[in-house]
């Protein structure tokens, strides 16, 4: 992989072999562009929580090499975590402290921030995700919703260049889930590159530019949504009264799967030379097909998944 | 305090030798660190993790509960030596006269002497064992709920992690030797008379002398809490659970107090933590016998490096999975 001065994460052949021999992550190439709200998907068990926490120093990879803008992991972590907001594996907070205190606590072991702006960043970070008003509960007395906000909290205490998110809307309510969507968006225009783990498809697809795919440890795909989404090519659906000469013509221009049915045809178009679609349809009506209906169903991220796991969403042995 | 830290790569890739100091560490890649985040660290930064680590220690219930114990244990022995005194008998009922804890007899004559009666009522069990909590749970507690991870990513640096945990722990040391010898003190003074203090060698010291003799001796308890602290550190860095940590620590310190106590295992008690604990007593002698003393501080200095070098080398390698 290119290395470009753009990649705010950049891994390279980045491995880590846990001391049973497991192979977690195995030789991992990520590219996570700046700019990006980067979705980073993957059944449980698929290495996404090992690679973050390599990402982050806190596991040490097996082999290969982590850069943090710009920067190698974990020797300029001094240097480099300061500018990095985190989210790991669900928040973890101090029980027997208030919300206010966790931040601050939080801020306190982060020798770049300044003391003086402590109490009032604070503040900011808890209206920021609507704990405004608990912040003086002790954390034992917050819901799992609440948490996870506080987790977000403590990640937005300062202006961050990288967002590492995972899993953000875990027990959250839809309209909780709704905000932290419209929170990842707002940090993207403000200039912060997020780097989203989610299980979600549904918000991926709604929040990221950007994904990539793992499955039992390796990366099995990445790039812009709208390029992976059509990677995985939508079928072409003809809906006819006539679908059995329908059928004849697409097979003779080359496509393939042909699913015949009442109401039409579908088919995959070949990945090889694909037809042009203004011709296919051409044709299919000077074979005088009565076509009521043309198109390419746009495949969602899921096919995708699906399609390149070959396994949904179940846990990788 | 703004260490270089979360060590090299190399560093944590080699398996480091537990013999490598900390400080000489820290030190080697200060200079070369101090870049743009490091700039801004002036000495407030550098120390508000301290402050807070201080802070969140002495809020938790349970570090109040431990010196709430040890608040009570003089005001106990006290009221106790009253009690049986108030006939006008001596301590131990005129049997052996020899019996029970050291200076125990003195205290009906100068309730300073509580001071070192409840002192050496605690140091064998109780001010350890609460040492021993302390500094168990402070990674491990950490680890356990997770918070270990946000602070390293925050980033609080391994290396000054470290080291802002075992200064709070001998922080804790002193305010829990000092909660017992002032507790004696005031309880002493309430319910026994005060005034010239006779040393052990005789001699008698003016009021002042001997409380400034009963200060330097209660830093002298907690100076001997640092070797424990360390030991209790360097578990706490290898497991993901507090309780476990804090229960080693103690259980190892019950273990080496019976060890010490066992006459067939002289060859090897000048080399156990608690073996010279009890010399504190050497400062109530005119002249002062330093041997025992300077053996103790020594072997504390001892530990304290060993295992302190060993949690740095262990905290700084580890991958950090809880």
């Amino acid at each position: 992989m290119a290395r470009t001065a753009e990649a705010v994460v950049e891994t390279s052949a980045l491995s880590k072999r846990y001391r049973g021999g497991q192979l977690a992550v195995d030789s991992l190439d990520l590219s996570v562009p700046r700019g990006s709200v980067f979705g980073f998907l993957g059944p449980n068990g698929s290495g996404k929580t090992t690679t973050i926490r390599m990402l982050l120093g806190l596991i040490e990879p097996s082999g290969g090499d982590v850069r943090l803008l710009g920067e190698p992991m974990p020797d300029a972590a001094r240097r480099v975590l300061p500018r990095v907001g985190a989210l790991i594996e669900g928040p973890a907070l101090y029980d027997y402290l208030s919300g206010r205190d966790n931040l601050l606590r939080y801020d306190a072991a982060d020798p770049t921030a300044d003391p003086r702006t402590r109490t009032d960043r604070v503040a900011a970070a808890l209206e920021r995700v609507g704990l405004g008003a608990a912040g003086h509960k002790k954390a034992r007395a917050y819901s799992l919703g609440m948490k996870q906000r506080l987790g977000l909290a403590a990640a937005l205490l300062q202006p961050r260049q990288l967002l590492v998110l995972d899993e953000p809307t875990n027990g959250l309510d839809p309209q909780g889930m709704r905000e932290i969507r419209t929170l990842v968006r707002d940090l993207a225009e403000d200039g912060s590159t997020v780097f989203l783990s989610s299980h979600l498809l549904d918000e991926i697809e709604q929040v990221c530019t950007h994904a990539a795919v793992m499955s039992r440890g390796r990366l099995i795909t990445q790039g812009t949504v709208a390029e992976l989404s059509a990677g995985a090519r939508g079928r072409l659906s003809v809906g006819t009264s006539d679908p059995a000469r329908a059928a004849a013509v697409l097979k003779e221009h080359g496509v393939l799967d042909l699913d015949v049915t009442e109401e039409g045809v579908t088919g995959e178009l070949p990945l090889s030379d694909p037809p042009d679609l203004a011709e296919l349809n051409a044709a299919l009506v000077r074979a005088e097909v009565p076509v009521r209906a043309f198109g390419l169903a746009r495949a969602s991220l899921e096919d995708v998944f699906v399609a390149l796991t070959g396994e949904g969403f179940d846990v990788a042995g | 305090m703004s260490r270089a830290d979360t060590t090299s790569a190399d560093d944590a890739r080699e398996p480091v030798p537990g013999t490598a100091p900390p400080a000489e560490a820290g030190a080697t890649t200060t200079q070369p660190e101090a870049g743009p985040a490091g700039q801004g660290g002036s000495l407030g930064r550098g120390l508000s993790l301290f402050r807070s680590e201080l802070s969140i220690t002495f809020r938790r219930w349970r570090t109040l509960a431990l010196l709430a114990v040890l608040l009570g244990v003089p005001v106990v022995v006290g009221i106790a030596v009253k009690i049986e005194t108030s006939d006008g008998g001596s301590v131990g009922g005129g049997g052996g006269g020899g019996e029970g804890p050291a200076f125990i007899a003195q205290i009906t004559n100068n309730g300073l002497f509580l001071v070192f009666t409840a002192l050496a009522v605690t140091l064998p069990f109780f001010l350890p064992m609460t040492v021993g909590v302390v500094a168990g749970d402070a990674v491990a507690g950490e680890a356990a709920s997770g918070t270990l991870r946000y602070l390293l990513v925050a980033p609080a640096g391994r290396t000054r992690l470290l080291c802002v945990k075992y200064a709070t722990t001998l922080v804790f040391c002193l305010a829990a030797t000092l909660t017992v010898a002032l507790s004696a003190l005031v309880t002493g003074a309430l319910l026994f008379p005060v005034g010239e203090v006779t040393l052990l060698s005789g001699t008698t010291v003016s009021f002042g002398e001997g409380l400034l003799r009963a200060f330097a001796i209660a830093v002298v308890v907690a100076a001997s809490l640092v070797g424990l602290a360390a030991l209790g550190l360097f578990i706490s860095t290898l497991t993901n659970s507090g309780v476990t940590a804090m229960a080693a620590t103690v259980g190892l310190l019950i273990t080496v107090q019976i060890l010490d106590t066992i006459p067939q295992l002289d060859v090897m008690h000048p080399a156990l933590f608690p073996h010279y604990w009890l010399s504190f007593g050497d400062l109530l002698r005119d002249p002062v016998y330093w041997d025992q003393l300077v053996r103790n501080l020594g072997l504390q200095g001892v530990y304290a490096v060993v295992f302190g070098s060993a949690a740095w080398a262990r905290l700084t390698s580890r991958d950090v999975t809880a």
